[in-house]
């Protein structure tokens, strides 16, 4: 029994540990640093119908036990996703989970359509969330009836499971996370960066050139889990959980909140072999733990009886 | 090879104001050839400061196995570097990205090597290495004052070499530009590394002529994956290099200032 094997929408998943979007590139980094099939799966960078230059530089600031990004979904654009970036993730054994991004409903329902065809891409992960765009983006992600009708429309025209990238800006996360499970997703990825700010004391001005960016990084963990915990008991659907997620013991930690797999961000820039690591160091942990497999965990914290049941010790 | 080593603290000591001369011992160093790399450096065990630092390569030692890393303490992360003793460990990625080109100074040819603050220490593997080729090396290092000034009489090992201050308390007063246009020098290759108005000024004087310039911005990876450190390419709104891992060194004119 592979007892880190996962089985969600779309996605059979060796393990649960994926790089999130947007902290992986196209995977071409890393795979000077390891073989990307290691990996459950591959959140690629958001992609929008056209190249996106994105914003200017500063883009980066660092924060405590985080950083903030203002990147502004920079990426190639759905041609050259699909002419160079996708083919070459074929040589992996890896599901790619396709992030895609747009300034309009229209243009998010062509990228989906489109790239939901590409032979390695086995969902959709719809960026309702990235704060650093002016149009689109967060845009479609703040108001509950907006962000479902653009949802039923993606998932009119996909031909691959549609996951909802949600964002914790937002006043009530579950009212945001019913009407898109109501709208017909098929799991939810949570939590995008948190919209925030630094200030330069020499000069006074905001150091980040878009003025504000998205916080992510341990610092934001604990409200990732509070969200995921609050979330999974409201929906059925699955959740793949991230947010500052840096070792086993936090991935143990999201699927005791209600994740069913989880991905990684910010830490890749930090270790580049981060996400191999923690695929090593699961298993230990759940021997020590006396888990028989990782999907037990989920909803352990609020699920009733659930420690007593699983637990050998 | 792009590696992750845990490295030795071998020493430190200040050299400069505020400027700290870092020597690390490790299997890395075999990894590390070409002048004008960087190496991105975990200060802390903790969370925080949670990213790396890029710092350039100053010393390629392969005989001892150690490198030497020269930089400023600007902000907690190297303030937290600056209490490293012989013996810790440091946290090392690297190397990381594409250095200077050597093959652009002809043997025999005239190399000149511009240096501003703490973009200095970079040219220092340059001269060595370009002297080794049979280059013949000069070079103009810019500080702010007197008490900023390092490595003077490293760089006179390897030829001419010039020193400038802003304010005009040591060397010859003004800015490295001025100190070419002063000195009539000339050049069969110009390598650049210091703040970006002093790359900008002399990518426009010496425009059309080989001269490459090694760019700083605040990066996230380091390795090309987050795309903090972007810059544009001339004339297209689209196109893009990444600091980190297309360059930091670039040809003039290759990317805009």
């Amino acid at each position: 029994m592979n007892r880190l094997a996962v089985e969600l929408p779309g996605l059979s998943l060796k393990n649960p540990i994926m790089p999130a979007s947007g902290c992986f590139g196209f995977g071409r980094e890393y795979a000077q640093f390891y073989d990307l099939s290691v990996l459950g799966a591959i959140m690629i960078k958001a992609t929008t119908k056209e190249p996106r230059f994105g914003n200017s530089t500063p883009r980066v600031a660092e924060t405590p036990s985080g950083m903030l990004n203002a990147i502004g979904l920079q990426n190639p654009g759905l041609d050259k996703v699909l002419a160079e970036e996708l083919p070459w993730l074929e040589q992996f054994d890896v599901p790619i989970i396709a992030n895609i991004a747009g300034s309009t409903m229209e243009e998010y329902v062509e990228v989906a359509e489109t790239i939901s065809k590409a032979p390695n891409v086995h969902a959709l992960e719809l960026n309702i969330s990235c704060p650093n765009v002016k149009k689109g983006g967060i845009a479609f992600g703040t108001v509950p009836e907006v962000a479902a009708e653009l949802t039923r429309l993606v998932k009119e025209v996909s031909v691959v499971p549609v996951y909802v990238k949600l964002s914790p800006n937002v006043t009530d996360i579950v009212a945001m996370a019913k009407a898109i499970e109501q709208a017909g997703a098929d799991g939810l990825t949570m939590i995008n960066t948190l919209v925030g700010m630094r200030i330069d004391v020499k000069t006074g001005r905001p150091i980040l050139a878009n003025g504000t960016g998205g916080l992510s990084g341990p610092a934001v963990k604990p409200i990732a889990i509070r969200m995921i915990y609050e979330v999974s008991q409201a929906v059925s659907i699955p959740i793949i959980g991230m947010g500052g997620v840096q070792t086993a013991e936090d991935v143990l930690e999201f699927f005791y909140a209600g994740a069913s797999a989880v991905a990684v961000g910010t830490a890749n820039f930090i270790d580049p072999f981060v996400c191999p690591t923690i695929i090593n160091e699961l298993p230990v942990l759940l021997d020590e733990l006396g888990i028989r497999h990782i999907s037990e965990c989920t909803g352990r914290s609020w699920k009733t009886g659930a420690h007593a049941v699983h637990c050998r010790s | 090879m792009i590696g992750r080593e845990r490295m030795t603290v071998v020493s430190q000591r200040m050299i400069a104001e505020r400027t700290y001369e870092l020597t690390l011992s490790g299997q890395l160093v075999a990894q590390m050839n070409e002048p004008g790399q960087f190496v991105h450096i975990k200060v802390a065990e903790a969370a925080d400061p949670l990213l790396r630092r890029p710092l350039s390569l100053c010393q390629i030692d392969h005989k001892q196995g150690q490198c030497i890393i020269i930089y400023r303490q600007e902000g907690k992360g190297t303030a937290l570097l600056t209490q490293k003793q012989p013996g810790d460990r440091v946290d090392v990625l690297g190397p990381l990205g594409h250095g200077f080109p050597l093959d652009a100074a002809p043997a025999g040819g005239r190399a000149l090597l511009v240096g501003g603050g703490i973009g200095v220490p970079p040219l220092y593997e340059l001269a060595k290495q370009l002297a080794n080729r049979g280059v013949n090396v000069v070079s103009v290092l810019g500080f702010a004052t007197k008490a900023a000034v390092f490595y003077e009489a490293e760089f006179a090992a390897f030829g001419e070499t010039y020193i400038a201050t802003d304010d005009g308390s040591y060397g010859m007063a003004g800015r490295v530009t001025d100190v070419i246009e002063q000195q009539g020098l000339s050049f069969d290759v110009l390598y650049a590394c210091g703040p970006k108005p002093m790359l900008k000024a002399l990518a426009e004087r010496f425009r059309g002529r080989p001269v490459y310039l090694s760019l700083e911005e605040r990066m996230g990876c380091g390795v090309g994956a987050c795309f903090a450190c972007v810059c544009h390419v001339p004339g297209s709104e689209t196109a893009y290099k990444k600091v980190c891992s297309d360059g930091p060194v670039f040809r003039a004119g290759e990317v805009v200032l």
